[in-house]
């Protein structure tokens, strides 16, 4: 019983995490071109970047 | 014909231009043609060679290139070279015309359902130990309430959160006295968290935090799979606008050209049209001579001859010559301007179709509230407590919430949507798929829709070995639509070098020490009775002219597609404003009898107010200027892409290639998709009929409504499913 007091913030903040990674990834804005993400993966990156 | 774009000239990418306060600049170019690694590498690292650029980026998913450069030296027409250089097509585009308005909707509900779905992953940790407990009896009193408070304490605010775009909308339809799906939803989910409330305050058995969480969870796929598909309708329908954003070379009183934007135009201005060049206002001609093509405003195919002091009309395409255009009216009223009025009125009749999903509600809203009204009534009457009553009438509210039913349309229609474009098929408007499942009838124009538009090289037995080839030389110089397509039928080669375009005669080139001349029979010299349209001829020095026909032939599949649409039940008409005989040829090529030839505008769109009047509904298949008030006015319309821009613009969808099938297939799957959702209609039917008696009786249990809600909206979104398994042969 005494498990649950510090196990279930951990999960809630487990969780939590997994939110606020999923927002801080669409702010910033790597769902706005899902075609070209998969694309540039494949571009090494030694030519000059603009 | 031109494809998209590429009849409009040259759109001077200057204009377009925006410039920002610390002399950085900025131009977006809509890129076609670029669909891999390669080309995204290509693009951007060619651009950004050129010197000043600080930025150039492609964005594959919307083929938007965004470039940003800093210096005043570099012409911005060079990139939209470069890119063309590069192999691929450019266009400069206006952002303000195009702009995605950030889509901030589409991420608020993003944002939503990340929430809904952590919320209810979260409360999951509690509830199944609270249901499990229920079976095995291992849960002490003071334990569950606890598990029920931090349930609360997460799905509460989630709730609160995540329910809003439901909240608002249903506000906002009950503000206006109606109730809409949203109604039931955001009834739901407010009594669910308030019920769960209060049994938890007593330390109660059952609280719903789970339902509550989940049921927004799934609803907000379907809102958001809804969304996403009206959204890339729109994106597709505002590309096209851009597109049409394009600028005329005004002719200055000392001399100089400068490129201005077609709304600038004034009458008493005078513009210089080139060759290939669309005519962009009414006007009258008072410099040159040349022919233009007026398929795409008239539907007639011949080339018409253009000399000084003739009027012409927005819309024609200029095909050999350099004109002088006087203007007369600006494009707000010029005859172009007069299409895009019609335009908009037609779409305003449309807007008022009233969707699938609106039917729904319209049926299901007042049946689950009288339902959940009388179950708290004859509680009452049966003597019970009003605890008791109302618990069970909020009982029956949640669990007939609209679960499944909110996912029924959306999850059929993106699988729908996709399934068309694989077939190269474009959805430009949200609830297309619904009015084209809906559709008896389908009115044809003939130019560029039951034909292919163009002029195709007929084989002749009986040519000269190398006259083809010889010939073709001096086509390759030309813009006229006959010289393109026996260059396409040569192939790819080289043009004269010293090629001179004759307007209204020809072409001219020496070849081999021999003046050669491809154009009209009297300019060559050839002795014919009557000259016909179709025709061109070539003669080498004083060798004997030799004559090349051409035809604009049918879609290859034009006959199939028509037989195919008879046996899927639809009455089909012609109806053209290409000359009789033209139209009867092709209308019985394809196996059509019902034909109406030469038609303005006016009447196309007219005639299909007739057979509306008479109870059609009719999908109206066009691809000229002339086709747009019709396309329209239709229940529902659909455009090659080879269509005038305008046309697209008008048209519900637009099909690529060569094939005529698109039609069939796309009405296919749209009634494929109405099938899906009207099994799905009736699924969430059935599974309401066995779920609320059981709330009315009071039986149900968090669990069982946990279980209820998720199972049924797996199987509807697996029904949608089976729409993309379906193979295209069956059809």
């Amino acid at each position: 019983m005494d498990g649950m007091f510090f196990l279930i913030p951990i999960t809630l903040f487990m969780g939590l995490i997994g939110l606020l990674a999923f927002l801080w990834s669409l702010k910033d804005k790597q769902y706005d071109d899902p075609k070209g993400a998969a694309m540039r993966i494949l571009n090494d990156d030694d030519f000059p970047l603009p | 014909m031109p494809s998209v774009g590429a009849g409009l000239g040259v759109a001077d990418a200057r204009v377009f231009v925006r410039h920002g306060a610390q002399g950085d600049h900025n131009l977006e170019l809509l890129v076609r043609g670029a669909r891999c690694a390669g080309c995204l590498r290509k693009i951007e690292t060619g651009v950004a060679a050129l010197t000043g650029v600080t930025q150039a980026r492609l964005n594959l998913s919307t083929g938007r290139l965004s470039i940003a450069w800093n210096t005043d030296k570099i012409d911005p027409r060079a990139f939209v070279q470069k890119v063309i250089d590069l192999g691929y097509q450019a266009q400069p585009f206006d952002p303000s015309e195009a702009q995605i308005q950030n889509d901030q909707e589409g991420r608020h509900l993003l944002i939503c359902m990340a929430v809904a779905a952590f919320a209810a992953m979260n409360v999951m940790m509690f509830s199944v130990p609270i249901w499990s407990a229920n079976f095995n009896g291992e849960m002490e009193t003071g334990t569950r309430t606890m598990f029920h408070w931090i349930s609360a304490a997460i799905a509460l605010p989630a709730a609160a959160y995540a329910g809003m775009p439901f909240f608002k909308s249903a506000f906002r339809a009950l503000s206006k006295g109606r109730a809409n799906m949203d109604v039931p939803i955001s009834l739901g989910v407010l009594l669910a968290a308030g019920l769960s409330v209060y049994e938890t305050a007593l330390g109660g058995d059952h609280a719903y935090f789970d339902a509550v969480v989940m049921l927004l969870f799934f609803l907000l796929i379907g809102r958001y799979l809804d969304h996403m598909l009206r959204q890339k309708a729109r994106q597709a329908a505002r590309d096209l606008l851009a597109l049409q954003a394009v600028t005329a070379s005004r002719l200055n009183p000392d001399g100089t050209t400068s490129s201005v934007r077609i709304a600038a135009i004034r009458p008493g201005d005078t513009l210089a049209i080139l060759p290939g060049d669309r005519i962009p206002v009414d006007g009258t001609i008072i410099e040159g001579l040349s022919e233009a093509d007026f398929s795409l405003l008239t539907g007639e195919t011949a080339p018409v001859a253009l000399g000084i002091g003739q009027a012409v009309r927005a819309g024609a395409l200029n095909l050999s010559g350099r004109l002088l255009l006087h203007v007369t009216a600006r494009s707000d009223d010029s005859f172009l301007a007069e299409i895009a009025r019609l335009v908009d009125v037609g779409e305003q009749s449309k807007s008022l179709y009233v969707r699938w999903a609106d039917k729904a509600a319209h049926y299901y809203v007042p049946l689950v509230h009288s339902a959940a009204f009388l179950t708290g009534l004859v509680w009452l009457l049966l003597g019970a407590e009003p605890r008791v009553a109302i618990m069970n009438a909020c009982a029956v509210l949640i669990i007939t919430c609209p679960c499944a039913l909110g996912l029924a349309v959306p999850a059929v229609q993106i699988v729908a949507s996709g399934r068309l474009f694989q077939n190269n098929i474009l959805l430009k408007s949200g609830d297309a798929l619904e009015r084209l499942a809906e559709v008896d009838y389908v009115a044809f124009d003939k130019t560029g829709v039951l034909t292919l538009g163009q002029p195709r090289l007929l084989d002749q037995d009986g040519l000269p070995k190398d006259a083809l080839k010889q010939a073709a030389l001096l086509a390759r110089a030309s813009r006229h639509p006959l010289a393109r397509a026996m260059a396409r039928a040569a192939g790819p080669g080289p043009a004269a070098p010293d090629a001179k375009e004759v307007a209204g005669c020809g072409v001219e080139a020496f070849i081999d020490g021999d003046l050669a001349r491809l154009g009209r029979a009297s300019w060559v010299g050839a002795e014919v009775a009557s000259s016909q349209e179709t025709e061109l001829f070539f003669r080498l020095g004083q060798s004997q002219p030799i004559r090349f026909n051409f035809e604009d032939i049918l879609r290859g599949d034009a006959g199939s597609t028509v037989a195919r649409l008879t046996e899927m039940g639809m009455d089909q008409i012609v109806l053209s404003g290409d000359r009789k005989g033209a139209v009867k040829q092709a209308a019985n090529a394809a196996g059509l009898n019902d034909y109406h030839a030469e038609l303005t505008p006016f009447d196309k769109a007219a005639h299909l107010d007739r057979l509306a009047a008479q109870g059609h509904r009719v999908l109206m298949v066009g691809d000229g200027l002339n086709d747009a008030p019709a396309l329209a006015k239709a229940f529902v319309s659909m455009a090659p892409g080879t269509a005038a821009d305008a046309s697209q613009s008008a048209a519900d969808l637009v099909f690529q290639g060569d094939r005529l099938g698109g039609v069939s297939d796309a009405i296919w799957v749209a009634r494929q998709a109405k099938a899906r959702v009207m099994e799905n209609f009736w699924f969430a039917a059935l599974y309401n009929l066995i779920a609320a008696p059981i709330a009315m009786m009071g039986l149900v249990t968090p669990f069982i409504a946990a279980i209820a809600m998720s199972s049924s909206s797996i199987l509807v979104t697996l029904n949608a499913l089976r729409l993309a398994a379906n193979k295209a042969g069956e059809n």
